[in-house]
């Protein structure tokens, strides 16, 4: 195969291991996906082609995102819920001189409560900016773009 | 046959409320007329509505779409500076005249059969007014200047625009009451710059929101964050400063108290936590950037506004009804147009604490919700705001419910339940 073809199956590989850590609720390794200074956003398309920096969630470093897991363990309160991500096929968007990879992918998340009310949560893209480290493709950074402005109730584990 | 359910006529008056601000019945969370009666009584009444940012709308033409309770509602920079708001509604045959959430416009024509706006939302063509080729057209009396939408006066104070279908309505600075403004202005004290927007739909009455935001009673029990990591506790110095007619309110934090007291412990309460630590404490490197050590505070402006400053996260909350059993919040995480980088750096990552997944607010979301469920067939059962005592006033302590009952004593003023 060919470098790009393998690249992809490497992101395609990376982003359902990303899902299934969440969707399994194995939140504390979910932080392992990032770089150590790795950022993190969560947004809507609105504000990001505005170019307005906020997000719901906005981590520029992986201790602040096993921070997010620690609090969502112990400190937030909340209905026992679970997200479902479906993950599209990525599309590689450049390399960078350094190595990095820009890619992004399409992602839809289904919500179930504990009541078995189930819901479209979320549906977007992620952007991404991806490195190399020890043979391990890491995000030195995921935003997730989503299409709505709403975020339904709260958003309490993360895209 | 006549059908004597009260819900069966819009115009019935809602369920009897023994006087009082300390019972809150939840049929008043439950029924639609309640809110068909606020609409008129309250959000088209005597009440100042927050409308938009002066920021979103610098330059003339400049708009955004908005509602006051219910009624959508357009807010537009006109000539001069003149600020406009008037509904969203055309007065040939009621469509949306403006479609997008904000834009700029010389003028703003109606899809449908294309009469044409101003600025101030005054009629300034018809279509085809004179028919076409002789024929049709509108009769020889009829007049543009006697067709209009429904006009708002507005007013501005800190940089945020408020509109008002009252006449009866004091001016903005009368309306707050001098300490809420003060308050106000305290954080509003120059040019903002709008860093993001999110919503947050919500399963519950706007009225229960409107409660949430001020019951400072709640803070650190629902919202273990906060004393987890120290951020407030009732220990803390602080208070309310409430208006006269109670409606309005500022909450205050003072700076942090190293070391454990005892008010927790003794309660065994869930809120205290000492073993947790943060990794990253960089988040919470907050600066004191008004200088008089408040590190939280939290404004209402009655009936649906609430101006945050969380250490330095700036927020402007809105909140409006989708529906007796629904609401939308809307966040505008704010920053100051001459920011230094890493102080618009830090806001953002403060903003952390707030929002839908905020640490210290993504339970606001879902306690709401909780109320409307639990209440579901408790429409004449009662809740209870007695914490603090019985009154209404500005109170030197957040261990009370005292925000809220002013609320409901503004409420029932204009009401009239």
């Amino acid at each position: 195969m060919d470098a790009d073809a393998t690249l992809l199956l490497r992101l395609a590989a990376l982003n359902t291991a990303y899902a299934g850590t969440i969707d399994a609720d194995r939140l504390e390794a979910w932080p392992e996906f990032f770089t150590e200074d790795g950022f993190y956003r969560i947004t809507t398309a609105a504000n990001h082609a505005q170019g307005l920096a906020a997000g719901v969630v906005y981590a520029d470093s992986r201790d602040m995102l096993h921070d997010r897991v620690f609090a969502l363990r112990r400190a937030n309160i909340y209905e026992r819920q679970a997200y479902r991500h479906v993950i599209g096929m990525p599309a590689i968007l450049g390399r960078e001189a350094d190595g990095g990879v820009r890619a992004e992918a399409p992602f839809l998340v289904v919500r179930t409560m504990r009541d078995g009310a189930m819901s479209l949560f979320a549906a977007g893209r992620y952007l991404d900016r991806l490195v190399e480290r020890d043979g391990r493709l890491l995000f030195d950074a995921r935003e997730g773009i989503c299409d709505s402005p709403n975020f339904d109730t709260l958003l309490a584990i993360p895209l | 046959m006549p059908d004597t359910h009260a819900s069966a006529h819009p115009d019935a008056a809602p369920r009897a409320w023994p006087p009082g601000i300390t019972r809150i019945p939840y049929w008043l969370y439950q029924d639609a007329d309640v809110l068909k009666h606020e609409q008129k009584t309250l959000f088209e009444g005597p009440v100042w509505n927050f409308l938009t940012l002066e920021a979103d709308i610098p330059n003339r033409g400049d708009y955004r779409t908005t509602f006051v309770g219910s009624m959508p509602v357009v807010v537009v920079r006109g000539r001069n500076g003149a600020i406009h708001a008037f509904e969203n509604r055309c007065a040939h045959r009621g469509a949306l005249i403006v479609l997008e959430d904000s834009g700029t416009a010389k003028d703003f024509t109606c899809a449908y059969h294309a009469w044409r706006y101003d600025l101030a939302g005054s009629l300034c063509s018809v279509a085809f007014q004179r028919g076409v080729n002789g024929k049709g057209g509108m009769p020889a009396d009829f007049r543009v200047a006697d067709h209009a939408p429904r006009k708002l006066r507005t007013a501005t104070i800190g940089g945020l625009v408020f509109g008002t279908l009252s006449d009866a309505t004091p001016d903005i600075d009368t309306y707050l009451g001098a300490g809420v403004a003060a308050k106000l202005k305290r954080v509003l004290n120059r040019p903002v710059e709008v860093l993001g927007r999110f919503a947050q739909p919500m399963p519950n009455n706007w009225k229960l929101y409107a409660e949430n935001v001020r019951d400072t009673y709640h803070a650190s029990l629902l919202h273990t964050f906060f004393t987890t990591f120290r951020i407030t506790r009732f220990s803390q110095a602080g208070g309310i400063t409430l208006s006269e007619n109670g409606g309005h309110h500022a909450s205050a934090t003072i700076a942090t108290v190293e070391g454990n007291d005892g008010a927790y412990k003794d309660q065994g309460i869930r809120s205290d936590n000492d073993g947790l630590k943060l990794r990253d404490m960089s988040f919470l490197d907050s600066v004191d950037e008004f200088g008089d050590g408040i590190q939280l505070q939290i404004l209402t402006v009655f009936p649906t506004l609430v101006l945050q400053q969380t250490h330095n996260s700036l927020a402007i909350r809105h909140f409006l009804p989708n529906g007796t059993g629904a609401m939308t919040l809307h966040w505008t995480y704010l920053g100051f147009v001459d920011d230094a980088p890493e102080m618009r750096r830090r806001r953002l990552k403060q903003a952390n604490l707030v929002g839908p997944a905020g640490f210290i607010s993504l339970e606001d979301g879902c306690i709401g919700g909780f109320v409307q469920r639990a209440a579901a067939t408790a429409a004449e059962q009662e809740a209870v705001v007695e914490m603090g005592g019985r009154s209404v006033e500005t109170q030197p302590t957040r261990a009370t419910e005292v925000a809220v009952r002013g609320f409901w004593q503004l409420y029932r003023t204009l009401t009239g339940l």
